[in-house]
């Protein structure tokens, strides 16, 4: 049998369509993983400021092999840089900027968000599973605009997009926008609208890898 | 003459008691205090209610103060980490307790213990499993929940440089938790590189005013957990 599913964007893609989303000039926290991606594709000439929650604004990239420095690290605990122009503080001023408003955008991963904007990140529930949250809940509560950056489905073929979250919530109603593979959705008080979809992606098929339903296309 | 700095690391963690609660900086290695945690488990003390971001990793530093069944409960936001074993597994056996917190409510609760704060409303939680049975209360039309300050009856803390009257600054992201630990102990205990006479440290510059600083102790060199881990060390050696 022939898979004729459309392949959609690569991760790379995707973080490059995100990437032009953020303003100029904007203050931004990325979470742990896909979302790194996204500090990769900002375009020329326009300057984002990275916060990392353990204590750095003005983070720069990975240091070159043998400079790395274990006491100027990422909210991944992997190696970074300060750039010129970084300050770094302690822990309860950090998510006093993350919770008193102060970063415009926030990217983070997701294992589903709902057709209300309600994001499930932190924990599948599993008994005997260590929860762990860090600082994703005070992210979603604090920064103006939370975008999700992740695979449309799940790697067993399962909707990400639900309609109700299975998954204990990070937080109720608070992704502004999903960017996948697929397709850029906007979560809007009532529902979700497709802002752009990849190449080759119909609106059936979007909707059939998408639980929750899609109220508008482009 | 006021005099914070001790000789010895058996002196900076004389007096933790059974069953103290013992704030721990860090986030991941950085700034955590390899060397005071060491010494607080050749001290003995036990059933300690452990207030830290993480739970170590390897079987070194806080890992090895939980490997060697010193604590009874953490209190921390993220308990698993890449080499993080020892408290899974005490986890998953029903040997150790744990309060999860999220990460920024975990710092304020800690920052509001050191200034006198017994609680305040945050959004971070709201909706979510970490919120339930908690007061919950509109403001302005959004809702948040109550959260309690925290404060240690001694705090265990990394930081660069220090003086005698226990005035201290940081190295980059190895500050994290240390400003608000020393503020919320009623005693901070700090190692530091390097201690330098009164009026070398810039008074503009200084993180932390040594009134939140109980005990200096110079650790010139200190080991870098991600080393001890890749040797495979395990504490006490």
């Amino acid at each position: 049998m022939v898979d004729h599913a459309p392949k959609g964007w690569t991760m790379n893609e995707v973080a490059q369509k995100l990437a032009l989303d953020i303003p100029d000039g904007s203050y931004v926290n990325l979470g742990i993983g896909i979302p790194e991606l996204v500090a990769d594709h900002v375009p020329e000439g326009r300057e984002l400021i990275y916060h990392t929650e353990n204590g750095l604004l003005g983070m720069g990239p990975v240091p070159s092999p043998g400079t790395e420095d274990p006491e100027l690290i990422n909210a991944g605990k992997k190696p970074v840089t300060a750039l010129p122009g970084a300050a770094y503080f302690h822990h309860a001023d950090s998510f006093a900027m993350i919770r008193g408003q102060h970063l415009d955008v926030c990217v983070l991963g997701a294992l589903q968000i709902s057709g209300k904007g309600d994001l499930a990140n932190w924990s599948t529930g599993e008994p005997g599973s260590i929860p762990a949250v860090g600082g994703a809940m005070d992210l979603v509560a604090g920064v103006k605009h939370i975008y999700v950056i992740s695979q449309h489905t799940t790697k067993t073929g399962e909707a990400k997009i639900v309609r109700e979250c299975t998954y204990p919530l990070t937080g109720k109603g608070v992704v502004s926008r999903i960017y996948t593979n697929l397709a850029i959705i906007e979560v809007q008080p009532d529902g979700l609208y497709v802002l752009e979809m990849a190449p080759g992606v119909t609106k059936e098929y979007l909707q059939a890898q998408t639980d929750a339903p899609l109220v508008g296309f482009p | 003459m006021i005099q914070k700095v001790v000789g010895s690391l058996e002196e900076a963690v004389a007096g933790v008691f059974d069953g103290a609660t013992v704030m721990i900086g860090g986030f991941g290695e950085a700034g955590s205090p390899i060397e005071l945690i060491h010494a607080l488990i050749d001290s003995g003390a036990k059933d300690l209610t452990v207030v830290s971001n993480n739970t170590g990793s390897g079987e070194v530093g806080l890992a090895a103060l939980i490997a060697n069944r010193r604590v009874r409960k953490m209190i921390c936001s993220f308990p698993r980490t890449a080499n993080s074993t020892v408290f899974p597994e005490l986890y998953k056996k029903g040997e150790i307790e744990l309060e999860l917190v999220p990460q920024g409510t975990l710092a304020e609760r800690i920052r509001a213990g050191g200034a006198g704060i017994p609680a305040f409303y945050t959004p971070a939680s709201v909706n979510t499993p970490l919120a339930e049975g908690k007061e919950h209360r509109v403001f302005k039309g959004n809702t948040f929940v109550l959260e309690e300050g925290i404060r240690a009856d001694f705090s265990l803390v990394k930081a660069h440089r220090a003086d005698r009257f226990g005035n201290l600054v940081y190295n980059k992201t190895a500050r994290n938790f240390g400003p608000i630990m020393c503020m919320a102990a009623n005693t901070a205990i700090v190692q530091v590189k390097e201690v330098v006479e009164a009026g070398t440290l810039d008074p503009e510059q200084v993180v932390t005013p040594g009134i939140f600083v109980q005990r200096v102790v110079e650790i010139a060199h200190p080991a870098h957990e991600s080393e001890l881990v890749a040797a495979k060390r395990r504490y006490p050696w």
